[in-house]
């Protein structure tokens, strides 16, 4: 028995009504969508669902536990923030795309079939993509179509493997895979682009940074959480993952601490935070799941956070580069507050989000023996404080002073930023909500002496290194520069293949020119026209020499006969007569 | 081309960009001292949180590992150093290695 509506529907209807909107309703409308799909939510029960039969394959649009329902509540209450956060926005492109984008993030973590999770799947990219694209510059435009490759790709990898799954099970059921056989191995890559598995990661953050303030909270909130969620429903206990995810959480943090673009910072160190959950995943053990299902939570909101003040910043100064940020801590007091907040959250700190749910992936990886996993992530929580947490706020609010004076930030953003802060905190320091939300049942305890003296330990030896080479100058000076990643090999080798190609097509193209037009086209063209005139001269030369001329008046004929030949002036008589004997001789053969 | 970009104006905010004037207000960190004792103030919290690991001795610690598995977790310190080896092996590795192998001009992608 169903007593509500399939949750995407109703952050949809909010997407279509409005445009129809104007001012104040607008807000509301925009604020309340969110709102109305929570409660609707509430209703939902375990074991609910809604299949459908459609062209012979069993779907299921809306597969209701534990699992989905976390992910459903975390992303209605990201659209809610989200949508405080960008009330005022003017651009309705942006609020459009922005409910339709929470929406299929919503269908996809409902999505029962592997149909369903595909058309959701795509949707997040078509809706996505606006949110970049609304920026209206030359370089975001750019952006957006690479961000839409990628992302249209992944949704065909998915395609394509649930098809070959079908062939080989004979069920469309999104249900948990093992990696055999070419169907698992694409929907696992096609979840990895979206995941941003390395190599397959640079879209992320090659596109987030280049979206309007606004759109880039709505973007870190959903794409990359709900590939989370598919790889937890899909593919737990996988132990390509825990390497993949390994990897993810230690590279990402080199190129934050040299990169200048704080949002890009924000971008590898969300890379960065989605490795502890693939890892979680990836041991697969109830106490990993839950980690790495807990962390996507909190990440979604202190993320979401940092890029909010990040994006306060972009708003009222129009800069976000490190280099030319500083000292905003004066203007924008309030913001940089959030800002900490954020940064603690990120960093784990006791008493924050990510503290008690970053641990319990660390604690799974040692529970498991994984010492070198273990140490990787150690390494990775040290870095993921010196890069987000001490880097973003002080590049942006203290450092040194850059000389701009601003205003605070819009009230909406506040309020916006300051629920996300109160959420952190909350998290942080009441588990026990949180805890009971988890798929699996938790008896885990973050507070432990042990466990609050050793982070503080970590982290503040990581402030003191951070510290000590600012003292001693050895700290890398935040530079213009543009940093190479792996997305060299499709931006620079496009140019590559059009280079070549325009080597080679083109000299090929000028050298057929070259021998067509003067050669070829020049000689047919002078057989055309001069054929008939020397045929006719070569038989009437013999005719000639035996009517006995001088040489003078046979190349006086010869030279009449050329000039009629160009003038096309033959007496009619003789052309008839010609086209008689070849009819003739046509006729006789 | 970038170099000199303009800040960017919002076409969808009534008040987005905002740029004023230096009142000329000495703020908190304006003032040396203030910094000073701020990093004073870290370098003691750290001394206190390495001897603190003393309280280890007496009481039990519980490890991520399994009883002897990983005992380097439970040595003396081990957190705080770890920490700060690993911070500053980041920094150098990214200031000299990476930025040597992967930094290029802020335009590189548009020329």
């Amino acid at each position: 028995m169903i007593n509500s509506l399939h949750p995407s529907l109703i952050l949809f209807a909010g997407a279509l009504i409005l445009p129809l909107l104007r001012g104040n309703i607008r807000k509301a409308a925009l604020v309340l969508a969110p709102v109305l799909g929570f409660i609707n939510l509430l209703f939902l029960e375990p074991g609910a669902g809604m299949p459908l039969a459609y062209m012979g394959f069993e779907l299921e649009f809306l597969r209701v536990d534990k699992l989905s329902l976390l992910f459903g509540y975390l992303f209605h209450i990201a659209a809610f923030l989200g949508a405080i956060y960008a009330m005022q926005v003017k651009d309705r492109v942006q609020l459009v795309a922005a409910l339709l984008y929470a929406g299929s993030a919503v269908g996809v973590v409902f999505a029962g079939d592997l149909l369903t999770l595909f058309a959701f799947w795509e949707l997040l990219a078509l809706t996505s993509v606006f949110l970049i694209w609304a920026r209206r510059s030359e370089t975001s435009l750019a952006s957006g179509i690479r961000y839409l490759l990628m992302h249209v790709s992944s949704g065909l990898l998915v395609l394509a493997g649930a098809a070959l799954q079908y062939e080989q099970t004979g069920t469309l059921a999104f249900e948990q895979m093992t990696l055999e056989g070419l169907g698992a191995w694409l929907i696992f890559l096609g979840f990895g682009i979206k995941c941003a598995f390395p190599l397959l990661h640079t879209w992320l953050v090659d596109s987030y940074p280049e979206a309007t303030p606004a759109g880039t909270v709505f973007l870190s909130s959903f794409t990359t959480k709900a590939a989370v969620y598919a790889l937890a429903r899909g593919f737990p206990g996988t132990d390509e993952l825990v390497v993949i995810g390994t990897i993810m959480a230690m590279f990402p943090i080199f190129f934050a601490v040299i990169e200048n673009d704080l949002r890009k910072v924000l971008g590898y160190s969300m890379i960065n935070q989605i490795g502890f959950m693939v890892v979680g995943i990836g041991i697969g053990t109830p106490l990993a799941i839950n980690g790495a299902v807990a962390h996507a939570f909190n990440d979604v909101i202190f993320k979401g956070l940092l890029f909010m003040t990040m994006g306060a910043v972009l708003l009222r100064t129009g800069r976000i580069k490190g280099t030319e940020l500083g000292g905003l801590y004066k203007s924008m007091p309030i913001t940089a507050g959030f800002c900490m907040v954020g940064a603690a959250s990120i960093s784990a700190f006791p008493l924050f989000s990510g503290f008690v749910s970053k641990s319990m992936v660390m604690a799974a990886a040692g529970l498991e023996g994984h010492q070198w996993v273990w140490l990787f992530l150690l390494f990775a929580s040290a870095g993921v404080f010196h890069h987000a947490g001490i880097k973003i706020p002080f590049f942006a609010f203290f450092a040194h002073d850059s000389g701009i004076r601003t205003k605070e930030a819009p009230k909406s953003m506040l309020v916006a930023m300051g629920l996300a802060a109160f959420i952190c905190v909350f998290n942080g320091s009441f588990p026990a909500f949180l805890y009971s939300l988890m798929p699996f049942p938790v008896d885990y305890v973050p507070y432990t002496l042990t466990h609050v003296v050793a982070q503080t330990q970590l982290l503040f030896f990581s402030a003191l290194a951070f510290t000590s080479l600012m003292l001693l100058r050895i700290y890398p000076p935040e530079l213009r520069s543009t940093n190479l990643d792996f997305d060299w090999f499709y931006r620079m080798g496009g140019r590559l293949i059009y280079r070549g190609s325009d080597l080679i097509l083109n000299t090929f193209n000028s050298a057929i020119f070259e021998v067509f037009l003067p050669v070829l086209v020049g000689t047919l063209r002078r057989f055309f026209r001069e054929a008939p005139s020397h045929i006719v001269a070569g038989v009437l030369m013999p005719i000639w020499m035996i009517q006995s001329k001088s040489r003078n008046e046979i190349e006086q004929k010869k030279q009449d006969l050329y000039e009629k030949a160009r003038l096309g002036a033959f007496p009619i008589g003789l052309t008839a007569c010609l086209a008689v004997l070849l009819l003739g001789i046509l006729f006789l053969f | 081309m970038m170099k000199n970009k303009e800040p960017q104006q919002w076409h969808d905010y009534d008040d987005g960009l905002v740029l004023l004037p230096d009142d000329g207000k000495k703020h908190f960190f304006d003032h040396r001292k203030n910094v000073r004792k701020i990093i004073r103030i870290l370098f003691l919290s750290c001394a206190f949180l390495f001897l603190f690991d003393i309280v280890f001795i007496f009481e039990h610690k519980h490890l991520s590992f399994a009883e002897g598995e990983f005992p380097i977790e439970g040595w003396f310190g081990f957190y705080g150093v770890y920490g700060f080896v690993a911070c500053v092996l980041l920094v150098l590795l990214a200031k000299h290695v990476m930025r040597t192998l992967l930094m290029r001009k802020e335009d590189y992608y548009d020329q």
